[in-house]
C-alpha cells in the first residue's frame, strides 16, 4: 500500500464574486486525510468548512471559483475537466449532506434512487443493481429493507433518509466519504444511531471519514484527527484526544467551553400560576370529506397534556420530533386550535375567537426556532421589532414606536443603530436577538420559547441562553422552553417535561429529571445527548 | 416597490430591491432592453408632438409611397408635370431647375406673358406661391419661381396616403398605454383577490378560486365581442376588460405565492403578536409576493400588446384614425407585395418592443432569484 494520502489539500481557496466585489470564503487552508483515517473539520457557520470542500469537489455555485491544489492520491482535482471529475466524484470520493430530505429526490422510489448511478457508474444489469441496492440498504440496516425498496423518500423518517443516503454514497465502494453536517437535522437518538453506522461501516469497509460539523461532541466521540477552521483558515490541527484535552488556540478552547452552562433554582412553590393548561389535545385533520374539501386522516398531536407555569418559571419541555412539543407551545399560544381548558391569569382563554384573544397577545409572546424564516424580509428590523406595537399601542407615534424600538435592542445587546437594516443583513444569532427584541418590546408575561437555539453554532447558543437568563431576571418574565437538546434546556430551565407521542411521559424539577430519569425513553435521550462517546463505544463493540 | 436603502452607520445598508437592482445592472440584455424601453415610452410620449405629420393628414397625391430618405415628390415628378402645366399655359420652356424647395423656371413665349399666368401653376397640387421674379423688357421671357411642398415619409405612406412613421409614433403610445392599463387592473384585481384567497385558506380560498376556473373556461373572444356589444367600442373600457380577463393567472401566482407564504414563521410571528389579517397580507404577504409578481407583469405587458394586435387585426380594436400596433400590422399583411413597407417598420417595432420586455422580465426574474443571491 502506497503512503499517499487518499485526499490532500494543499493551499486550496476558494473566493466568490459579489456586487460588492469578491469574498474569499476560504484563505489557503491545507489539510490531508489517510487511508481509512475519520478527520473531522470544525468551525462555527460561516467558517468556510463547506465552501473547502465545494471548491475542492468542483460544486461551487456558478460565482465561485477555487484555486490552490486538491489531489485525490495524487491527482488534482482542481481545474480538472468535468467529465473526468465525474469518474471521481460519486465514485470513490462520495459525499451526504445535512438534509437529507432534499438530497433525495422525491418522485423516484429508493429502489431507483440506489440502483441509478450503480446501472451508470458501475455498469450493472438492472437485476444486478436492484440486488446490490437491497444489500446496501441492509447495509445501513433499515429495517424491512426489501419493503422500504419500494418507498417514496417521503415515506422514510429523517433518520432512515440518511441512511438511504449513506447507502447511495457506498454504492460504489468509495474510499472517501465526505459527511457535511449529516446529522445536525436530526435528533439526538438518531444522531447516535446514524454516527455508530458510520464507525461501523467504516471498520468493515476501510474508507476514509471526512466529517464536516459544528457539534464538537461529535467530533470527540468519532473522529481520529481533528482540524478547527476559522474565517477560512485552520487554526488548529491534532490528534482529537491531544485537541480536546490541551486546546493550542484561544478560539478553540472558546469552541470548546461553549457547552450552556449554570442551573436554574426553582422558583418558590407560592408563585402565581400565570398560564394552565388542563388536558389538552390538538388534534390534525380527522375532516369529513366534503363537496368541496378531502377527507383527511386523523393525527392526534397532543394528547391529554396538564401543566402550570408559574410567575419567573422556565418549564423545558423536550422530546424527540415529532413528539408534539412545537404544537402544545402554539396551542397554549391559541395559535392552533386545540380542545381542554388553557387559563392564563384566571382567565379561560380557549374559549376566546381570534378577536377577543388580541388583547391578551401582548402578554403572551412566542420565539421562533429559525431565526432565518421568522422575521418578514422586507421590514426593517425597527419595522419588525415594532409591529406589536402597531397592534396593542395603536395611540403612540412613530417617534415613541422608534425609542420603543431602540430601548428593546439595546436590552438585547444589539446596536439600536442597526433598526434601519434589513433582516438579510444579520448572522444567526443576531436574528434570533432581533426576534426576542420583537417580544420583549410588549413586556409580555410569558413567552414561548420554540427551539431559540437549535438553529445556532453552540458558542451562539450560549450567548443566547445568558441573555435569556439575563432578561429573565430582569424581568421576571416565565419561559415556556421547547427544545431537544437536553444540555440547553438543563441550563435554563427549572422544571422539565418529557414528551413522547403527543404525551407527557415524565415531568418534574430539572436536577431531578436529570438525575434520575424515571422512564426508558428519557434515560435514552441522556444517553445520546450526553454520552455519544459511551453510546458509539458501546455499538462497535 | 420599496427602494429603502436606508444607509446604516458602518456600512451600506442594502435592502433586497437594491440588490437586485445591482444584480439586474450586470444583465447586459436586460440594461439594453430597459434603454429601448424608456426610449419607446419618450417616443409614444412625445414622437406623435414633433412628429413632422399628424397620424390623420391624408396626403391623396402620396397614396403607399415606399419608405425613403429623399424627400417627396420626387424631381422626376415635379418636373413632368411643371412641364405639363406650362404647355397648358402656352409657353416654352427654356430652363427648369428644382433647388430644394423652390421651382425655377426659365420661360418663353412668341407674345408677350400675362403676369397671371402664374395661376396655372398654382392651380396644381404641387406648386403654391408661384411668382414671377424677373421679365425681359420685351415681356416675352419671364423668370419664373414656385414652392414645392417637398414632405419625408421615412416609413412610407399607407394606403389612404397618411405617414407611417406618425402613425407608427402614436401605435406605439396606444400600445403602451394600453398594456399599462390592462396590466394595472390584472395587477390590481389578481394580487388582491390570490392574496386573499390564499390567506384565508380553506373553503373561501377552494370557492374563489373554483369562480376563477369557472371564469378560465369562458372563451375569451366570445367575452371580447359581448363586451364590445354591450360598450361599443370603447378602446379604454375594453382594455379594463382585457385587464379584468388577464388577472386570472395573476391570482393564481398570487395564491400560491401566499400559501407558501403563510406556513413561514413571520407570519406566525405576525400572528402570534395579534396582528390582523389585513395588516398580515399587507405588511407581511403582499411585498414579499411581489418578486414573481413583478416578473409576471414585465412579460403580461407585452402579452396584453400582443392580444389587442390580435384583437385589432379581427377589427375589434382601437378605431380610426387612432391606431396601433397591430392594426398596421394587419394593414401591412393585406399588401405585404405591392408594399412591404407597410408590414415591415410595425412589426418592427412591435419586434423590438417585445424583445426588449421579455429580455427584461426574464433579467428581472434572475436578479429577484434568492436562490442565486
Amino acid at each position: 500500500m502506497d503512503d499517499t494520502p487518499v485526499l490532500e489539500l494543499t493551499d486550496l481557496r476558494v473566493r466568490f464574486d459579489s456586487p460588492d466585489g469578491p469574498v474569499e470564503a476560504v484563505r489557503g487552508v491545507s489539510l490531508h486525510v489517510a487511508r481509512g483515517e475519520t478527520v473531522a473539520v470544525v468551525g462555527e457557520s460561516g467558517s468556510g468548512k463547506s465552501q473547502m470542500m465545494m471548491g475542492a469537489m468542483g460544486l461551487l455555485a456558478a460565482n465561485g471559483c477555487a484555486d490552490g491544489s486538491a489531489r485525490y492520491h495524487g491527482r488534482e482535482l482542481v481545474g480538472m475537466p468535468k467529465t473526468a471529475l465525474d469518474r471521481i466524484r460519486g465514485r470513490h470520493v462520495t459525499m451526504i449532506f445535512q438534509e437529507p430530505m432534499t438530497s433525495l429526490d422525491p418522485l423516484y422510489r429508493i429502489e431507483r434512487q440506489i440502483a441509478e448511478p450503480l446501472m451508470v457508474h458501475g455498469r450493472l444489469s438492472r437485476r444486478a443493481a436492484r440486488a446490490r441496492a437491497l444489500e446496501l440498504l441492509e447495509l445501513v440496516q433499515i429495517p424491512r429493507a426489501a419493503a422500504r425498496m419500494q418507498a417514496y423518500p417521503h415515506e422514510l423518517s429523517g433518520g432512515q433518509r440518511q441512511r438511504v443516503m449513506i447507502a447511495m454514497a457506498l454504492a460504489n465502494d468509495p474510499d472517501l466519504l465526505i459527511a457535511d453536517e449529516p446529522t445536525t437535522a436530526l435528533d439526538v437518538t438518531i444522531q447516535a444511531e446514524i454516527l455508530s453506522l458510520l464507525a461501523d461501516l467504516q471498520q468493515r469497509l476501510g474508507m476514509a471519514i471526512l466529517f464536516i460539523t459544528h457539534d464538537l461532541g461529535i467530533v470527540e466521540a468519532f473522529a481520529d484527527r481533528v482540524y478547527v477552521m476559522r474565517a477560512g483558515r485552520m487554526v488548529e490541527e491534532g490528534a482529537t484526544a491531544q485537541v480536546f484535552a490541551a486546546p493550542a488556540r484561544t478560539y478553540t478552547r472558546m469552541l470548546l467551553d461553549a457547552e450552556p452552562e449554570g442551573r436554574k433554582a426553582p422558583v418558590d412553590a407560592s408563585a402565581p400560576v400565570l398560564l394552565a393548561g388542563q388536558n389538552v389535545n390538538v388534534t390534525f385533520g380527522g375532516g369529513v370529506g366534503g363537496f368541496l374539501t378531502p377527507e383527511t386522516p386523523e393525527l392526534k398531536a397532543v394528547q391529554d397534556v396538564s401543566l402550570t407555569l408559574q410567575r419567573g418559571q422556565t418549564l423545558g419541555i423536550v422530546g424527540e420530533s415529532g413528539s408534539g412539543k412545537s404544537t402544545l407551545g402554539r396551542a397554549l399560544l391559541r395559535l392552533l386550535p386545540s380542545t381542554g381548558r388553557i387559563q392564563f391569569e384566571g382567565t379561560e382563554i380557549s374559549v376566546l375567537d381570534r378577536r377577543a384573544m388580541r388583547p391578551h397577545r401582548k402578554q403572551l409572546q412566542m420565539v421562533f426556532q429559525d431565526p432565518y424564516g421568522s422575521l418578514s424580509p422586507r421590514l426593517t428590523v425597527g419595522e419588525i421589532v415594532t409591529e406589536g406595537l402597531l397592534v396593542h399601542a395603536p395611540e403612540i407615534g412613530a417617534e415613541e414606536r422608534d425609542a420603543a424600538a431602540v430601548r428593546a435592542l439595546q436590552e438585547v445587546d444589539l446596536d439600536p443603530a442597526v433598526r434601519n437594516r434589513f433582516p438579510h443583513e444579520f448572522s444567526g444569532g443576531q436574528r434570533q436577538r432581533i426576534a426576542i427584541a420583537r417580544a420583549l418590546v410588549l413586556t409580555p408575561d410569558v413567552i414561548v420559547l420554540d427551539e431559540p437555539t437549535s438553529a445556532l453554532d453552540r458558542s451562539v447558543q450560549k450567548q443566547v441562553i445568558a441573555l435569556l437568563r439575563d432578561l429573565q431576571t430582569r424581568h421576571g418574565m416565565s419561559y415556556l422552553f421547547i427544545s431537544h437538546d437536553l444540555s440547553v434546556v438543563q441550563a435554563i430551565s427549572d422544571s422539565v417535561m418529557v414528551m413522547k407521542d403527543g404525551c407527557i411521559v415524565e415531568a418534574g424539577p430539572t436536577a431531578e429529571v436529570f438525575s434520575t430519569p424515571r422512564t426508558d425513553y428519557t434515560r435514552r435521550l441522556m444517553r445520546a445527548a450526553f454520552d455519544l462517546s459511551a453510546v458509539l463505544a458501546e455499538r462497535a463493540a | 416597490m420599496t427602494d429603502a436603502a436606508a444607509p446604516g452607520p458602518q456600512t451600506v445598508s442594502r435592502s433586497l430591491w437594491a440588490t437586485a437592482w445591482l444584480r439586474l445592472r450586470r444583465n447586459r440584455a436586460a440594461m439594453v432592453s430597459l434603454w429601448v424601453l424608456g426610449f419607446y415610452i419618450l417616443a409614444g410620449i412625445f414622437g406623435p408632438m414633433i412628429s413632422p405629420h399628424n397620424h390623420a393628414t391624408v396626403y391623396r397625391e402620396f397614396v403607399k409611397v415606399p419608405a425613403s430618405l429623399t424627400a417627396y415628390p420626387r424631381p422626376d415628378a415635379i418636373l413632368p408635370q411643371a412641364e405639363r402645366v406650362l404647355s397648358r399655359a402656352r409657353l416654352t420652356l427654356d430652363e427648369i431647375a428644382l433647388d430644394g424647395e423652390t421651382l425655377r423656371i426659365e420661360a418663353s413665349s412668341s407674345r408677350e406673358i400675362d403676369p397671371r399666368v402664374t395661376r396655372y401653376l398654382d392651380r396644381s397640387n404641387l406648386f403654391s406661391n408661384a411668382r414671377i421674379t424677373e421679365t425681359s423688357p420685351d415681356g416675352t421671357r419671364v423668370v419664373m419661381e414656385a414652392d414645392v411642398a417637398r414632405v419625408h415619409f421615412l416609413f412610407g405612406t399607407d394606403a389612404n396616403g397618411r405617414d407611417l412613421l406618425a402613425r407608427t409614433l402614436i401605435s406605439v403610445r396606444i400600445s403602451l398605454m394600453i398594456g399599462a392599463l390592462a396590466t394595472a387592473v390584472a395587477l390590481v384585481i389578481g394580487v388582491a383577490y390570490g392574496a386573499t384567497a390564499g390567506y384565508l385558506g380553506g373553503r373561501i380560498d377552494t370557492l374563489m378560486m373554483r369562480f376563477v376556473d369557472i371564469l378560465y373556461a369562458l372563451p375569451f373572444i366570445f367575452f371580447v365581442i359581448l363586451l364590445v356589444v354591450f360598450f361599443g367600442r370603447n378602446v379604454i373600457l375594453m382594455f379594463i376588460a382585457v385587464g379584468a380577463v388577464e388577472w386570472l393567472d395573476m391570482a393564481r401566482i398570487v395564491r400560491g405565492q401566499t400559501i407558501s407564504l403563510r406556513r413561514r414563521e413571520f407570519v406566525q410571528a405576525a400572528d402570534a403578536l395579534g396582528v390582523g389579517s389585513g395588516g398580515i397580507l399587507r405588511r407581511h404577504i403582499i411585498p414579499n409576493t411581489l418578486g414573481p409578481v413583478i416578473v409576471y407583469v414585465t412579460l403580461l405587458i407585452p402579452k396584453v400588446i400582443l392580444l389587442e394586435s390580435f384583437l385589432s387585426f379581427l377589427g375589434l380594436g382601437v378605431q380610426e384614425p387612432l391606431t396601433s400596433l397591430g392594426v398596421l400590422i394587419s394593414e401591412g399583411a393585406k399588401d405585404m407585395r405591392g408594399a412591404p413597407y407597410m408590414l415591415f417598420y410595425p412589426s418592427l417595432a412591435l419586434t423590438i418592443l417585445l424583445f426588449a420586455l421579455n429580455f427584461l422580465g426574464d433579467g428581472l426574474r434572475d436578479a429577484l432569484d434568492p436562490k442565486d443571491r
